[in-house]
């Protein structure tokens, strides 16, 4: 193993951010800014991973036998619970912008708002 | 800015980014090899000394347990802010819609989907209830568990019309539940501390390991938050479908 999940982490961040930089719907913006922050999930669940190891399930296996590092998985836990609640409010606004201009085009909303 | 020119921007700017990302990720340990003393101590102490064979659950219901408070009440303050910005407004500009296809006919839920959403409903939930209780035992949680439970109302919503779902998951039952759910959470830390040790310490028997009486604590922390995803996603989805009815009635 090399450093090649952390080369994905990183090419997940960017396509995200070209999704972002050229959408043409609000919609489809919020889901980019998922695949954003699912580059989080990448970088970490690579920095916990240990080669030869097991994962951090201590059933059936004898107590003492080397897993992978579980404070990373648990910090990935808690990003997924932050990309949800990121996303409901995110959509929330996109529905309520929506519901204001009549459109999800950002393009068109700038002109709309002046 | 222009859109071309906004691009232009961007590829340049991205790949300044990706440079100072390659430059920076050369220099850490390559994947699989990184060191952590911290993950590998909760590695040995995870049996022995907390009776949670799941070692994941170990760090975010004991070893971090105040920082999953925290995480919680994201959820509940996301939830909130959802209802907030969902909620009915009386005087709502309306705008020319150019989204929206005249004439399109919404086609009808399927019988297909009808029933296979009744058949999965009850199943979903059962597997829902078993994530939850079996935290500390293997993979799963409250998190994961109250995911799966609000799947199995969303899968109710699908098998019936939306006036019977309404029926049969009251908004008044679901926010109960909610709130009880993010109280649990605290009152368990209060309990706690009222019985001798400090916020969210470890008083009740620890159990057997691999058993789900294990773990003390933890397994009644995860179904406090188990209650409180299920009830705050279901409310978040119940207010988006509010807004969906609401634009079918027009």
């Amino acid at each position: 193993m090399n450093h090649l999940p952390y080369a994905v982490a990183a090419w997940l961040f960017l396509a995200g951010l070209w999704g972002v930089i050229t959408s043409r719907n609000l919609i489809h913006l919020v889901i980019c800014i998922g695949v954003i922050q699912s580059s989080s999930y990448v970088l970490l669940l690579a920095i916990g991973y240990r080669v030869g190891r097991v994962a951090p399930v201590f059933v059936d296996i004898p107590a003492n036998t080397q897993a992978v590092d579980p404070i990373v998985q648990a910090l990935m836990l808690t990003d997924i619970v932050v990309e949800v609640t990121v996303i409901a409010i995110l959509l929330g606004l996109a529905v309520q912008i929506h519901k204001g201009h009549g459109t999800l085009n950002p393009d068109r909303l700038s002109k709309v708002s002046g | 800015m222009t859109r071309g020119f906004r691009r232009i921007f961007f590829l340049v700017s991205a790949a300044a980014l990706a440079v100072s990302f390659f430059l920076a990720y050369s220099q850490l340990e390559p994947a699989g090899r990184v060191h952590s003393e911290y993950g590998d101590m909760v590695n040995a102490l995870t049996v022995p000394e907390l009776h949670i064979t799941d070692a994941v659950s170990a760090v975010n219901f004991n070893v971090r347990g105040f920082d999953t408070l925290g995480e919680e009440f994201i959820l509940f303050a996301s939830v909130v802010g959802v209802l907030l910005l969902m909620r009915r407004q009386n005087e709502e500009p309306a705008g020319d819609h150019e989204d929206r296809i005249d004439g399109r006919i919404v086609p009808p839920v399927s019988d297909a989907v009808r029933v296979m959403a009744m058949l999965l409903v009850a199943p979903t939930f059962l597997f829902g209830i078993y994530i939850v209780t079996h935290g500390q035992v293997s993979p799963g949680g409250g998190f994961q568990g109250g995911v799966i439970l609000a799947t199995a109302l969303l899968l109710l919503y699908l098998c019936a019309e939306y006036n019977q779902f309404r029926r049969a998951v009251p908004q008044r039952l679901v926010e109960v539940g909610e709130a009880l759910g993010a109280a649990a959470y605290i009152l368990i830390g209060a309990a706690c501390a009222g019985a001798g040790g400090l916020f969210l310490q470890n008083f009740l028997p620890l159990g057997k390991s691999g058993s789900i009486t294990s773990g003390g604590i933890v397994a009644l922390i995860d179904l406090g938050v188990g209650l409180e995803v299920c009830g705050g996603v279901a409310l978040a989805v119940l207010a988006y479908l509010e807004e969906l009815v609401e634009e079918k009635e027009q």
